[in-house]
């Protein structure tokens, strides 16, 4: 088989390939995949139960209401450190160098980490609106917005997966990946996850009012029809549409960064 | 015949530091060539240059008749890497490694089953095929290694220091996959820290020192250059050594020498069997005790020394 249909061909299936070899990291290795879907369901209990009761987010009745949708985005950005330990790993243990040494699709690499790394986030987001619902969390705009809102948290997961890759790119170091992990908190803390950026002081809430997570974390709430953070701010009335903004610009950073430094490799 | 693998010129720098500082070789195809050297020599650059990892900074280098940077690709379907660092998914198994390999070398999924379990079969790991490759031995490793790259029963394979941390039988063991792929045609280049590796599987060794070839030729050539085996003989008494001397001159041809402190004598011989034997019989009629005996054959010391003028250690000093 020749040509660019064959060549599209092939790089489907190699893509396949890789994404099934993630998989088979899951099936054999279960552990870390069970804590990182448990994790966020933990985190839900702990705030909402244990913190809930103290947390007062302006019009918003039910706290859980509240925060359900900025978990949902806080996962999505908790994807962000797997991506980049599979990428290190696989640069430290040469299983980079032998694919770049294969006749296989270069994108493959790229395409069945995406997918994968999709898939498991899918997975945690399911998870979690399982828990949601558990502890009384309810979507009211019915399904059409319902799955829109889970379309705008992956879009959220694809940005921040070239974000992964590219820092994994970058760091050889696996402790880089700690640092990621803890960074995550600030960033997740500094956004309207948790509480409303109008309870911040000014500046600080003008950070977590830019902030992407909090754009993917209000526009679920819209679509979800949960209590919003009630901010008048530009970016609180057009939520939805930074949404979508700011993951695509996240893309058209980091994609071409990450491509860039992989053909970097051979220098 | 055309040259498999070809390089001419090639440089290539880390910040300031030369790898490859104008690094020529030509390896006939079917043959198998040994890239000899000490840490830092250059040897991992040479090979990832050749396996399409590595841009090079200047000159040429062609595998298979292909240009390595021009047509990366083409490269790639006829080579086979095994690299100084096993290369293989620690959390799958043996099997599970090999059939992903196999896939993404397009022989579908049947047929990447197929040949992981010929593979396996081959290199001794049908039994353990199942299991995590976390649990494997260090020569279990190497051997998964070597049978990911050869999935394709590649025309070129490069194989990295490939007995290096091996215990003797594993050694032994590559060394015979080895010769059993040349005999099917495939080149081979190696690279290794030791010259009687080189020696047991190479028809042609290049010495190579701060990246470049400082010596080349057939092994017996190369041995020749340096003199070749030696016999070394530890006398008993430090007053012998006169005796000793003249009882050795007669039996080893060359140039003796002697080192009084340590009570040592040593000459170059040509047919180790032969000079041991005599030399024994010849000290036993002078009556000369010894505490040691031996044939000693040259080390990638020896090799240094010669070339070089000053010992690995010195050099890398
Ligand atoms: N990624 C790198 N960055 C900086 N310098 C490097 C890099 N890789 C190699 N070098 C330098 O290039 C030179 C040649 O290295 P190379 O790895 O090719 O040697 P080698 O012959 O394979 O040594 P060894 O026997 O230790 O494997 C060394 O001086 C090394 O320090
Ligand atoms: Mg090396």
């Amino acid at each position: 088989m020749s040509g660019p249909v064959g060549a599209a061909r092939w790089a489907l299936l190699d893509a396949v390939a890789i994404t099934g070899r993630d998989i088979s990291h899951w099936v054999r290795r279960p552990l870390p995949v069970v804590v990182t879907l448990l994790f966020p369901v933990m985190t839900v209990v702990l705030f909402g139960y244990l913190l809930g009761g103290a947390i007062d987010v302006p019009g918003a009745g039910n706290y859980f209401d509240y925060l359900l949708p900025g978990m949902f985005a806080l996962t999505m950005a908790f994807g962000v450190e797997a991506t980049m330990l599979a990428v290190i790993t696989d640069a430290a243990k040469g299983v980079t160098d032998r694919f770049r040494s294969m006749p296989m699709a270069s994108s493959a690499v790229v395409v069945g980490r995406c997918s994968a790394d999709m898939l498991s986030s899918a997975l945690g987001l399911l998870v979690l609106v399982g828990c949601g619902l558990a502890v009384g969390w309810r979507w009211h705009e019915g399904w059409a917005a319902a799955v829109a809102a889970v379309g705008l948290l992956l879009l959220l997961r694809l940005a921040l997966l070239w974000l992964g890759i590219y820092l994994g790119l970058l760091s050889k170091d696996p402790g880089a990946v700690i640092a990621v992990q803890i960074l995550v908190w600030p960033l997740g803390f500094l956004s309207s996850a948790f509480v409303s950026p109008q309870t911040m002081p000014g500046w600080l809430g003008a950070i977590a009012d830019w902030n992407p997570l909090s754009a993917t974390a209000n526009a679920a709430r819209e679509l979800f029809g949960n209590p919003g953070w009630g901010g008048d701010s530009w970016m609180a009335e057009h939520s939805v549409l930074m949404a979508v903004v700011w993951p695509l610009v996240l893309i058209a950073v980091f994609a071409p960064l990450s491509v860039r430094r992989y053909q970097r490799l051979s220098r | 015949m055309e040259p498999t693998i070809f390089a001419q010129g090639l440089r290539k720098y880390y910040g300031d530091v030369p790898a490859l500082d104008g690094f020529d070789l030509t390896v006939p195809a079917g043959t198998v060539c040994a890239l000899l050297g000490p840490n830092g020599a250059g040897k991992t650059t040479a090979v990832r240059i050749f396996s399409t990892l590595l841009r090079p900074d200047a000159g040429r280098a062609e595998v298979a008749g292909c240009d390595v940077t021009a047509r990366a690709a083409e490269v790639r379907r006829r080579i086979g890497l095994v690299g100084q660092h096993a290369a293989i998914d620690e959390i799958l198994s043996g099997r599970q490694n090999l059939e992903l390999f196999g896939r993404l070398y397009h022989l579908g999924r049947r047929g990447a089953r197929n040949r992981a379990d010929e593979l396996l079969e081959r290199f001794g790991l049908a039994d353990s095929g199942g299991n995590a490759v976390s649990t494997y031995s260090g020569g279990m490793r190497r051997r998964l290694d070597v049978a990911s790259s050869l999935i394709l029963a590649p025309s070129v394979l490069f194989l990295d220091e490939p007995t290096t941390g091996l215990d003797p039988r594993g050694r032994a063991e590559v060394w015979d996959m080895v010769r059993q792929l040349v005999n099917t045609g495939t080149t081979v280049l190696l690279t290794t820290q030791y010259l009687d590796e080189a020696d047991q599987l190479a028809g042609q060794i290049a010495v190579l020192n701060s990246g470049r070839v400082i010596a080349e030729g057939t092994p017996d050539k190369l041995k020749a250059r340096i003199g070749g085996d030696r016999i070394e003989i530890v006398v008993d008494e430090g007053q012998d050594l006169a005796v000793a001397g003249a009882a050795l001159a007669a039996v080893a041809g060359g140039r003796l020498e002697i080192d009084t402190r340590c009570r040592r004598l040593s000459a170059p011989v040509a047919d180790r069997r032969r000079a041991l034997y005599d030399a024994v019989r010849a000290l036993d009629v002078a009556g000369v005790r010894t505490e040691d005996v031996a044939i000693r054959r040259p080390t990638l010391d020896d090799v240094f020394l010669h070339l070089t003028g000053q010992s690995r250690e010195e050099s890398l000093a």
